[in-house]
């Protein structure tokens, strides 16, 4: 077993209000991916769930019983470190039969569980060697095997892949999502990398300054992010927006800007009903950009000047001037354009993003 | 181009320096003089002189003959020397101990998170900055048997009943000078290992915490180990130090009473300076020197072990 729910926690540290007002269920067997901008309260949160930080105000529950006073070890989770903090003194052997031999587990089922996590992790051969003699993607197995070996309720993952390289970061990736699925272990994730959330998590929970933004499944995120941050956040390259003005002709809404003028589908037209004459931002991804064609003659359109043109192989991504704006497309590989030249994009009707401009909630 | 136009005019004097220069078996050489003089003058130099010294049988104002290892056989069979040889054992033995452990019971305290840190941590080194010699005479009033505030203190508190005379009596004297040094050199170890705990990362304590290790057990498989070569290194100094301690004796008790509470260096100092017999003063300090290099090669090999764990 293994669930956890957050109930109006607040971290206040001295004046600053770190973690605010934070609600949330997690499910045993749930991967959970906390993630936002530096800064954010993530690492709070996760350390007030591991107990090494005190909550400020509210409840962190684990199977339904209250842990506030309960110290780290009483709380039957364990963490992997965004540094992996291996006890540099033991070998890998000790670092992972360290918890083992604190909670007084029998000798030949501390061997049995360090030799069945060591498989697990492909670690086997390592054990015997002291942290330092290892590379950065194998620190990060024994420190996954660390937190295994003990087989606890919860496992609390702070950006345990950040100081690996680019490749070696996807492989561990998958390999975290296979290891999840076998252990079907409740995991808190801790990211700033909106990539990983995706992929990793079964829902997600996005943070800014402290408060949750919204919580979702990945795909619940991408297509209907709550507001403007999260719009923004979740996706790459981001999302363009221009600040638009909606105004009614022949009893269609049209938004409007310096560069842009389009004539709005009908599903976002129902959302605008009341904004007739006021100004909202429009929000597109750049993967919902195509070049316009004579396939969708009713796909809404516009002018853009292309200002750089950079080719990443399986896309082609197109930086432009829109009027005043700035938007990014990606098109296909196979489309041949020039720095400079115009030229006229359709959007994908269904996916214009509408937010409010003042409080920049999603319409 | 550039680079054939600048040989062609350089001049052939700085050309050959430069080369000297940039051979670094030479630039070495160079570099290296400024130190070898310096030890060479106040190292290497006094300490041949102190060992032709202790084989003549030279006092102040009498150049004196060689004399073989007459001085060394003399001391051999003075008991005055004994005891100071026991009692510098004792007093660096006890005393490290006491330094170690306050120190680190300091230090541990001294990590931590409280309001006020920074004045704490500066306001700790101050037996540390205050000359030894002063600190020591202050101490000295603190155990006068008529002035002495621990007696007042001890009276009032109805521990005691009459006078203690704490540098009168043999063994009151060592505890006196013990207590002195301990108060002397606990600043040292506690802002050393302060200076070692800061490098251990607090996300292995955490990470030990989370694995179920009590803060006892954290302190012993975490932070001590890691702390270790650090620790030897500051027990090092500190036993070279107290083994060599002069100012403290000689200012509390001179070696009295009754040269109960010589150490090495002040017996050395009284024979040597005091009573003139230069070359025996000169052989009681040398007789401390093979320990002290047994010690020093000991403590360097453990260290290297513990290191390379
Ligand atoms: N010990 C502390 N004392 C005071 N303020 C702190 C402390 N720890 C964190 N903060 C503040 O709390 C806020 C949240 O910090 P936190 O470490 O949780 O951010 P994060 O989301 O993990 O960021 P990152 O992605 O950079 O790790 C920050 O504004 C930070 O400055
Ligand atoms: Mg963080």
């Amino acid at each position: 077993m293994g669930q956890v729910v957050l109930k109006g926690i607040n971290k206040f540290y001295d004046s600053v209000h770190a973690v605010k007002d934070v609600n949330l269920q997690i499910r045993d067997k749930e991967f959970v991916v906390f993630v936002g901008p530096s800064g954010c309260g993530k690492t709070t949160t996760l350390r007030m769930i591991a107990g090494l930080e005190a909550i400020s105000s509210g409840d962190i529950s684990i199977d339904g019983s209250v842990v506030n006073g309960l110290a780290p070890m009483d709380r039957d989770i364990a963490m992997v470190f965004q540094n992996y903090a291996l006890y540099p003194h033991m070998s890998v052997y000790d670092n992972m039969a360290f918890g083992l031999k604190m909670r007084k587990f029998t000798r030949p089922e501390i061997d049995r569980r360090v030799r069945d996590a060591a498989d697990i992790l492909g670690i086997g051969e390592l054990l015997k060697r002291k942290p330092r003699q290892l590379s950065g993607g194998q620190r990060q197995r024994v420190a996954l095997g660390r937190a295994i070996v003990r087989h606890p309720r919860v496992f609390l993952f702070d950006e345990p892949l950040s100081n690996l390289d680019a490749k070696l970061r996807v492989q561990m990736r998958v390999e975290l999502k296979k290891l999840h699925l076998r252990l079907g272990t409740t995991a808190i994730y801790v990211t700033h990398d909106q990539v990983e959330a995706m992929t990793l998590g079964d829902r997600v929970v996005v943070m800014k300054d402290g408060v949750v933004q919204q919580v979702g499944e990945p795909l619940e995120l991408y297509n209907r992010p709550a507001n403007k941050f999260v719009a923004g956040f979740i996706g790459s390259p981001t999302m363009n927006f221009a600040t638009v003005t909606v105004t009614e002709a022949n009893g269609s809404l049209i938004a409007e800007n310096a560069g842009l003028r389009i004539r709005l589908p009908d599903g976002t037209a129902r959302r605008l009903r009341g904004h007739i004459g006021h100004k909202v931002t429009l929000g597109v991804r750049p993967e919902d950009l195509t070049v316009a064609g004579a396939a969708d003659p009713d796909h809404p359109c516009f002018d853009a000047v292309i200002e750089v043109v950079e080719q990443l192989g399986s896309e082609i991504l197109l930086d432009m001037k829109v009027g005043q704006d700035v938007m990014v497309a990606s098109v296909e590989p196979t489309v041949r354009v020039n720095v400079r030249d115009k030229l006229r994009l359709a959007m994908r009707p269904s996916s214009l993003h509408v937010f409010d401009v003042k409080t920049e909630e999603a319409i | 181009m550039v680079v054939a136009e600048t040989q062609v005019y350089m001049p052939q004097a700085p050309r050959t320096r430069q080369r000297l220069l940039e051979d670094e078996r030479w630039l070495a050489f160079v570099l290296l003089v400024p130190t070898m003089v310096l030890l060479g003058m106040f190292i290497a130099y006094p300490f041949v002189r102190g060992i032709l010294l202790s084989v003549t049988n030279s006092r102040v104002g009498v150049p004196g003959d060689f004399v073989g290892l007459a001085n060394y056989y003399k001391i051999w069979n003075d008991g005055i020397f004994h005891t100071s040889v026991y009692n510098t054992f004792l007093y660096t033995g006890v005393t490290t101990v006491f330094k170690l452990a306050l120190g680190l019971w300091l230090a541990l305290l001294l990590n931590r998170n409280f309001r006020g840190k920074a004045f704490t941590r500066a306001f700790i080194l101050l037996p540390f900055i205050i000359p030894t010699v002063l600190s020591t005479f202050a101490w000295k009033w603190m155990f006068d048997p008529t002035f002495s505030v621990l007696n007042w203190l001890f009276y009032h508190l109805n521990l005691i009943s009459g006078r203690i005379n704490w540098l009168g009596d043999p063994d009151l004297a060592m505890i006196s000078i013990i207590v002195v040094n301990v108060w002397r050199g606990v600043p040292f170890f506690a802002i050393s290992l302060l200076a070692g705990l800061q490098t251990i990362s607090p996300e292995l304590n955490e990470a030990a915490a989370i694995d179920g290790a009590k803060p006892r057990q954290r302190f012993w498989y975490i932070t001590w180990p890691l702390l270790l070569p650090v620790t030897m290194v500051v027990v090092l100094f500190s036993i070279i130090q107290t083994f060599a301690d002069f100012q403290i004796v000689y200012v509390m008790t001179g070696g009295g009473p009754a040269n109960a509470t010589h150490l090495f260096a002040t017996y050395a100092y009284q024979i040597g300076v005091g009573t003139g017999l230069l070359s025996e003063g000169a052989a009681i300090s040398l007789a401390m020197f093979p320990i002290l290099f047994l010690v020093v090669i000991v403590q360097l090999l453990y260290i290297r072990r513990v290191e390379v764990r």
